[in-house]
């Protein structure tokens, strides 16, 4: 089981290695010179010799590479050229609502779609079940922010029921904060909703063909027991292996969601980075969100230990 | 009165009066008693036993008849009446116990599960009575073992929690639909024993599914033989097996290997087309993250094969016995040692210098569903290997039409699709494709183990003829003493990768000499018959 | 017993390529109304030069954010330009995108999937190169690459189709996987066929059929990528109509005009829920347990 664990950390290691190796060559692939997009239009000359310094763009590719991945490990994340400071202290101001949206969203989501899929594939066939099926297509089909601007017309300018856009830290009150971030995490939520109740649908539906439900029946145990004592422990793996896939799907989501709901968020610093070219801003937000998607991946991992015996006796 | 008596029953597949799968069976169990249900696949024995149980699939639903079990028709009892029944007054144990236990509960949990719905004791007497039922099964260390999950046990330690589990409310009767087919034969035997004590024991009458004539010989009371949904005959097992009424059974019974190995053959020539020299295999091993364990799958294994002549390899599961034949084949590469093939070492040759000796060896599958292409023709299939070696096509194609009729085939076939074939069927393509090459050794590993007993003979006595006919030298891999006996020249034995006893068919399998070979013939079910001639061997003097 | 008779033999039930099209488009009534949208929108968009009733980029001030009338069916943008002519000119792009990233992610993650998939040290350094790629969340990478390499039609269709590779060479690789261990490979093994013809004639076609419904659902999802691309103002040209410029230019008046984004929003809606269903359709007629292998959307 140990073995397992340090197997897994160690594996996240060169999956890490690989994103900053991508981003790392994002750049260099680039036609044109690396320092200026670094410093952007406005950089002075004297600026740019300093970046080109820095970036050390004499040496070889892999020098450049390993002593830009040292600068990160010191947590170097290099300076915004829109508001000249430091990448690292702008990602940190903005980290909350982001946060609590991804948060608000996983919870709810999986509060509902979970008995959803369960119950799509126990009645397999019924009205109900292509209800899922279809609510699941639709998550798919129907863009975030479509959703998004649905969710404004009818519960805030029809009936004005929540504010339009904007957010308030949990800090600040309880109410407050569920009343500012109810719509974004109904707007984010279909989509997850949908992955996950189909994964749980399609996994349930498996399971229920297996023969140790079947033995669970013989055995005379009401349906109830065999669903969630038998059925529903096996489907766990999959379904929490999903949200953690799904994760890299939250933050893609949240980044339109913030930008519907001017929630000021990564997302929306991403997005403003992009119009003005703040480069360093953009390469600095994939690393973080790739760096949390590995994490919570390899917790997920860990998790399996608790949830399946036959990975915590191997 | 029957404990239980079935009536009429007629299942169908979505309940359309033609398209019935079991067709107005007619059966019933006396207290305390063995009933064995024999047929092939498809002949409805499970279902059946499905149906008394109320859990057959919902595509499949009993049109007519009753099943009463002391006089309540199963059919027409409430789901939750079935409920209250099951575990209580008749419970099931099936074939894979592997699958059939919840992986992520820990066994003790499953027996106890039973007890949980099915009676008031407290918590602690609930766990007192489930050890004691799995002191009942003969499994060790009952403390430890109760709090293990299923994938820590072996294949017969897992079906003995499931027998556990199945008599932990002592029902009167036990369904049991293929309980050991699973299992190794030494494992095999082991349950059966346990299940003859238990109906002892507990008084439980017995319902035992199965296709294994042997394992009837052994467990059975009375025999009821199914072929195709309809009953054949039912008698008590000695007059089925000494005086079969129908002519099905009769052929069932003849197709049935006898133990006994076969006649010497006398060698008709000194070519060795197949050698192995201290071959060996390990898995595992090396590597950075890789667990470090390895597994010596296949330890200085050294045979020879005469052309002409069949060499048997038989073991359980796990005995390194497809390990040695892949290794031949150079599917996988050999740690060390030779495998010499018309006196040429290929064991360390690369692929391309390979090639030309691939013809020479050839191999056929277990899996009759899984050796051909679903996605091309027969024909296509067959001339693969000519093609690979400079064979115009047309040459080739006419070449595999005589094949297929030397295997019993059309010559049409060669345009048809595998999925139009039965498993039978499929099995003398793979024949035909493998003597496409015209090959001086073919190795049939567990060749005719995934066919039905009369469909086996059939395989069997084609190989025979080829050999015959063709020169071959057969390496033939199986795990079936019987099969081995019936076609083998020389017999090699081996256990956990090492070889146990190698020799004349005669001698291993009539007067062997180490305590494994001992054990496997002991455990063979059904040696003491000799099926083929209606009589044990005790009355063979006569 | 009668293993080997003649008659035993099935009868070729083969249906030939056109019926199951069919088939599939008739399957149910969701599916063939789904098939009758895509085919309105994508005609529309193909001959949108002469099916639009006004020119989708001339600006009229005069007659800005007018509501929807007969003259203008959904109504104008803030140029004055007539919304409904630049939905249809707009299918153009995103029908495009899509089905040019579908192909390529296809294309190219067959190609390392079936590297993957037989030689071991490739498959080791690739799979986490993959596992890499697909931490990095589509969006941003996508982001970032067209706000690096400038917004065009390409630089688009390249940094849509990058994060979609990754998921079609894990399915590749884990088909290539499985079929390598059936006995028939083996046997083409045994009988000497060289590597290259057995991916050709026993791998390959094994991929064909998840690689079709996974292609259909790369579609649907490269065309809302590209339509949040533009939302998010990191897509194409602004000056060309696309699904999504036309709602990102909609946005700031959107509680004057809500139809600009909500028109747009509901066609591309529409047009991905139609091709995600038709996915479904062709995974449910061609491999019914499909789900199992682990495509996903």
């Amino acid at each position: 089981m140990v073995l397992y664990i340090v197997q897994r950390i160690l594996a996240a290691i060169p999956v890490m290695g690989f994103v900053a190796l991508f981003v790392f060559l994002l750049l260099r692939l680039t036609p044109g010179d690396p320092a200026a997009i670094i410093a952007g239009d406005t950089a002075t000359p004297d600026q740019l010799d300093a970046i080109r310094e820095s970036l050390g763009l004499n040496e070889p590719l892999f020098v450049q590479f390993f002593s830009w991945i040292g600068q990160l490990l010191q947590g170097d994340f290099g300076t915004s050229i829109l508001s000249g400071k430091p990448v690292l202290e702008l990602i940190a101001d903005r980290m909350e609502p982001t946060i609590s949206l991804a948060l608000t969203t996983i919870i709810l989501s999986v509060l509902i779609a979970v008995p959803l899929g369960v119950i799509a594939a126990w009645k397999q066939g019924t009205l109900i079940d292509r209800f899922v099926m279809l609510l699941s297509v639709l998550g798919f089909s129907v863009p975030v922010f479509v959703i998004g601007y649905l969710m404004i017309s009818a519960f805030s300018m029809q009936l004005g029921w929540f504010p339009v856009q904007g957010f308030k830290p949990l800090g600040e009150g309880v109410g407050q904060f569920f009343h500012r971030i109810a719509l974004p995490t109904f707007t984010l939520t279909l989509l997850y909703i949908a992955l996950i109740a189909r994964i749980t649908r399609t996994s349930m539906l498996e399971i229920l063909g297996d023969d140790y439900v079947r033995t669970a029946r013989a055995k005379g145990l009401p349906e109830r027991k065999v669903l969630m004592r038998h059925a529903l422990r096996n489907c766990s793996v999959p379904i929490i292996t999903v949200i953690g896939i799904g994760f890299a799907l939250i933050i893609s989501g949240v980044v339109v969601t913030e930008s519907v709901f001017n929630l000021p968020g990564l997302g929306r610093l991403t997005v403003d980075a992009v119009l003005s070219r703040d480069y360093p801003v953009i390469q600095a937000v994939i690393l973080l969100a790739s760096l949390i998607y590995v994490v919570i991946n390899l917790l997920i991992d860990i998790a399996y230990v608790l949830l399946d015996p036959r990975i915590r006796y191997a | 009165m029957s404990l239980l008596e079935i009536n009429d029953l007629r299942i169908a597949l979505n309940g359309e009066h033609d398209k019935q799968v079991v067709k107005g069976l007619n059966l019933s169990i006396e207290p305390g008693q063995t009933m064995c249900l024999v047929g092939e696949s498809g002949s409805g024995k499970s279902l059946t036993a499905l149906a008394a149980m109320g859990l057959l699939p919902p595509v499949l639903k009993p049109i007519s008849g009753t099943i009463n079990l002391k006089g309540e028709d199963m059919l027409k009892a409430s789901a939750s009446r079935m409920r209250e029944l099951r575990a209580v007054s008749m419970s099931m144990i099936f074939q894979e116990p592997m699958t059939a236990l919840n992986p992520v509960a820990r066994v003790g949990q499953q027996i106890e599960e039973v007890l949980e719905f099915h009676s008031s004791m407290s918590k602690s007497a609930r766990a007192k009575r489930a050890k004691e039922m799995m002191e009942a099964v003969h499994l060790p260390d009952v403390d430890k073992m109760y709090r293990s999950f299923p994938h820590q046990l072996s294949g017969g330690q897992r079906q003995r929690i499931m027998i556990a589990m199945a008599l932990v409310m002592r029902p009167q009767l036990l369904i049991a639909d293929e309980p050991t087919t699973a299992l190794d034969v030494t494992t095999q035997a082991q349950i059966l024993s346990l299940i003859r004590e238990l109906r002892e024991d507990q008084g439980a009458a017995v319902l035992f599914i199965t296709h294994d004539m042997g394992v009837v010989s052994e467990i059975a009371d009375d025999v009821t033989v199914l072929k195709l949904g309809e009953v054949m005959e039912t008698q008590s097992v000695d007059n089925l097996l000494r005086h079969p009424q129908t002519d099905y059974t009769r052929d069932l019974l003849q197709s049935v290997p006898s133990q006994v190995p076969r006649l010497a053959r006398a060698q008709t020539s000194d070519n060795i087309v197949l050698a192995t020299q201290d071959l060996n295999k390990t898995y595992g091993g090396g590597g950075w993250f890789s667990r470090g364990r390895e597994v010596k799958a296949a330890q200085d294994v050294s045979i020879h094969l005469n052309k002409g002549r069949t060499l048997g390899i038989v073991g359980e599961s796990g005995s390194g016995k497809t390990t040695v034949a892949r290794c031949i084949m150079r599917l996988i590469d050999p740690t060390s040692g030779k495998v010499m093939v018309d006196g040429t070492d290929i064991a360390t040759m690369s692929q391309k210098e390979l090639k030309p000796h691939r013809k020479d060896i050839q191999i056929v599958f277990q899996d009759p569903m899984r050796s051909l292409n679903p996605r091309i023709e027969v024909g296509q299939s067959i001339i693969e290997g000519p093609l690979n070696f400079g064979t115009p096509r047309h040459e080739a194609l006419a070449r595999a039409r005589e094949l297929l009729e030397l295997v019993g085939l059309p010559a049409s076939a060669v345009d048809r699709f595998p999925h139009q074939f039965s498993g039978g069927q499929r099995q003398r393509i793979a024949i035909a494709r493998a003597l496409a090459m015209d090959p001086d050794v073919l190795v049939a590993d567990e060749a005719v183990s995934a066919l039905d007993v009369s469909v086996q003979a059939q395989v069997l006595d084609l190989l025979a003829e080829l050999q015959e006919r063709l020169g071959l030298g057969i390496l033939f891999i199986t795990h079936d003493l019987g099969v081995a006996a019936q076609i083998c020249d020389d017999v090699l034995v081996m256990q956990y990768g090492q070889v146990v006893e190698y020799g004349p068919a005669a001698q291993v399998l009539g007067a062997p000499k180490q305590d494994y070979t001992k054990a496997l013939i002991a455990a063979a079910p059904g040696r003491h018959w000799d099926f083929a001639n209606f009589r044990p061997f005790a009355e063979m003097a006569d | 017993m009668t293993d080997q008779t003649v008659a035993n033999i099935a009868p070729p039930d083969r249906p030939s390529a056109l019926s199951r099209v069919r088939e599939i488009v008739f399957s149910s009534p969701l599916v063939f109304i789904a098939t009758v949208v895509l085919a309105l929108i994508a005609l529309s968009a193909l001959f949108a030069p002469w099916v639009v009733p006004h020119d989708p980029v001339r600006l009229q001030p005069a007659v800005r954010l007018k509501p929807p009338s007969d003259t203008f069916w959904l109504g104008t943008d803030a140029f004055g330009r007539d919304l409904f002519s630049r939905i249809i000119t707009g299918g153009q792009i995103s029908l495009v995108v899509g089905v040019l990233a579908a192909i390529c992610a296809v294309l190219f993650g067959l190609l390392l999937g079936l590297f993957a998939g037989y030689i071991r040290w490739v498959d080791a350094v690739l799979m986490r190169m993959v596992d890499g790629l697909m931490a990095i969340p589509s969006i941003l990478l996508a982001i970032a690459i067209v706000s690096l390499w400038g917004a065009s039609l390409w630089t688009v269709l390249v940094a849509i189709t990058i994060p979609e590779v990754p998921r079609v060479v894990r399915l590749v690789r884990s088909l290539v996987l499985s079929a390598r261990e059936e006995p028939y490979v083996e046997a083409a093994i045994a009988a000497g066929t060289p590597t290259w013809l057995i991916m050709r004639r026993h791998l390959v076609p094994n991929t064909l059929a998840p690689l079709i419904i996974q292609g259909t659902y790369i579609c649907a999802s490269a065309i809302l990528t590209e339509a949040i691309l533009s939302f998010l103002g990191a897509g194409i040209n602004p000056e060309t109509p696309s699904w999504g410029n036309i709602m990102a230019e909609g946005r700031i008046y959107f509680q004057i005009n809500p139809g600009i984004v909500l028109w747009p929003g509901l066609v591309v809606s529409v047009a991905i829920l139609s091709i995600n269903l038709l996915g479904d359709a062709v995974r449910d007629a061609l491999d019914p347990r499909m789900a199992k292998r682990g495509i996903e959307r």
